[in-house]
């Protein structure tokens, strides 16, 4: 409780990224990327494919190291601490991943109660009561048992959102919610982030290229490009944007077919140079 | 130029190899005998899961496949000694061979095939559905989840095998003894048993536990590395098995000589 009354004291935002650069071997995949992220506000990270938003996400919560530049997450540069702080930093946010990433030889019920097992000294029955209410939240009551190859997509999902919820996170991060639903499913998960969001005052991050779940859930978004930040504002100033950049995804313009391809070609030979 | 920038290159990769292993196997060497006193307990219940997995449900295949060796070592032993009208040592020949090389040696073959390849696999898979990653950002150590077990499954399992294998070679080779040599079942297993020497059981066993380390070392290397996509399992498993062969042997072969030389003095 201390900590995040002297951190809402000097500052609004949870999340501040500076300068970010992240290659993987020789290729830069982020350029100096710098955003904050204030508390309680639901963030989108938009970008097309290869534009870099995963990596950035994956950055965020220490799955890749940074090249240079700092990432503070309630006070601490985590391109710089060790392992053990990023780990207590690692039990204040939740994440979601695209395919869910259950645990396939656990139960729903294990894979949620998981974190709690390994990181608290409560009692069994304390857990299983807990467990009850994540599964209830995320509207999978009763599916304890399961094993996850017995979900659907959508469950899936949720049961990964519950247990990304099982620490009571600050911070809940979301790889591309949506991706791989029906449109009502994936309305459905919108709808669970909008619960989340109302009910707990949660800071959330969501990384997706769905412009209507976006539009839906975002407070602010982030616009990326091949490493580089085009746009960052509210839902508002996006729509209103001019920027050709900006006007090109929110629109859903093709890019020009033959310059794709020559670009393309361009790259493939650039990368053959370089491996030689 | 060239070709001697090539044998550096790979004699590099090969040297970082091994210390990508001795890294992994350090940290569930840390895990195991460090963390249970930081308040880290060891995962007994899945490390006795694994246990049953590597060494009971192994046991019909290596039973078989061991008696099948006594018996072959058996008689190319009596093919060679029958010469000098040595027949009778066909059971010193089998339970030495056996206890000291063979039987360390088919078990770790054994494990592999089915242990080694299914940690690569397991952990592979994992890889590439992001469950790692999962992990990682719960704060769980894979190493300490996944790994850590596994160890610890594998070096008083592999041991346990190798008991096991050396007593079913001699049986094989009893066979041949009863039926060709004119043992009596009794007096092949007393001759074999007089001819052992503790060392030479407990160098068989010392080798075996390195070899257990070694192939978990080997799989579960090869399964954190997995990259994206479902064929890298497939790779990555092939590799765990070609790379798990060679490294127990190469194993063997330091252990062996270090034994041979412990043993001159």
């Amino acid at each position: 409780m201390e900590a995040t009354l002297t951190d809402s004291l000097e500052t609004t935002a949870t999340i501040s990224v500076r300068d970010l650069r992240v290659n993987y071997g020789e290729r830069e995949i982020l350029h100096g990327i710098t955003f904050d992220v204030n508390r309680g506000e639901t963030l989108v990270i938009l970008g097309g494919s290869g534009s870099g938003k995963s990596t950035l996400l994956r950055t965020l919560v220490g799955l890749e190291k940074p090249t240079s530049g700092q990432i503070w997450i309630k006070g601490q540069d985590i391109a710089t601490i060790s392992s053990s702080a990023m780990d207590e930093i690692r039990k204040k946010i939740g994440m979601s991943f695209q395919g869910g990433a259950l645990f396939g030889s656990m139960t729903v019920g294990e894979n949620v109660a998981l974190p709690l097992r390994e990181h608290t000294r409560l009692e069994e029955s304390t857990i299983e009561i807990m467990l009850r209410l994540k599964l209830e939240q995320v509207g999978l009551q009763g599916f304890e048992y399961y094993m996850p190859s017995q979900l659907s997509g959508g469950m899936k999902k949720r049961a990964a959102v519950a247990r990304a919820l099982a620490m009571d996170p600050e911070i809940l991060f979301f790889d591309e919610p949506s991706a791989g639903l029906d449109p009502i499913i994936a309305a459905g998960i919108d709808q669970l982030i909008l619960e989340l969001k109302q009910a707990f005052r949660m800071t959330i991050i969501v990384v997706t290229h769905e412009l209507a779940s976006a539009y839906l859930i975002a407070d602010r978004m982030v616009l990326i490009d091949k490493g580089n930040i085009v746009a960052i504002g509210t839902t508002e100033e996006m729509r209103a944007s001019t920027q050709p950049r900006v006007r090109q995804f929110l629109d859903r313009v093709a890019e020009p077919e033959v310059a794709r391809e020559l670009d393309y070609l361009q790259m493939l030979t650039e990368e053959r140079r370089r491996s030689r | 130029m060239q070709f001697l920038s090539q044998v550096g290159g790979s004699v590099t990769n090969g040297l970082a190899y091994v210390g990508s292993l001795a890294s992994l196997g350090g940290q569930a060497a840390y895990y195991t005998f460090v963390a249970p006193f930081q308040g880290k307990p060891v995962r007994f219940q899945r490390a006795v899961s694994q246990a049953l997995d590597v060494g009971v449900r192994a046991l019909p295949i290596l039973s078989l496949i061991t008696f099948f060796i006594g018996l072959i070592l058996a008689l190319q032993a009596a093919y060679e000694l029958r010469r000098f009208g040595a027949i009778s040592y066909v059971a010193t020949a089998v339970a030495i061979s056996m206890s000291r090389e063979l039987g360390p040696l088919i078990t770790a073959i054994v494990v592999i095939g089915r242990s080694g390849s299914a940690f690569a696999a397991e952990i592979g898979t994992m890889k590439v559905t992001e469950e790692i990653d999962a992990l990682e950002t719960m704060a769980i150590s894979p190493v300490h989840f996944l790994v850590t077990p596994k160890f610890i499954a594998m070096a008083i399992m592999l041991p346990c095998l190798t008991i096991w294998a050396n007593s079913m070679g001699i049986l094989g080779g009893s066979l041949f003894g009863v039926a060709q040599a004119d043992f009596t079942f009794t007096r092949y297993i007393s001759a074999s048993i007089d001819s052992l020497f503790l060392r030479d059981i407990v160098s068989g066993l010392v080798k075996s536990v390195m070899f257990g380390i070694t192939i978990t070392a080997v799989g579960c290397l090869e399964g954190l590395s997995t990259g994206a996509g479902a064929e890298q399992v497939g790779r990555s498993t092939t590799r765990a098995v070609v790379m798990s062969i060679f490294m127990v042997v190469l194993v063997d072969l330091v252990f062996t000589a270090l034994f041979f030389f412990i043993s001159e003095h």
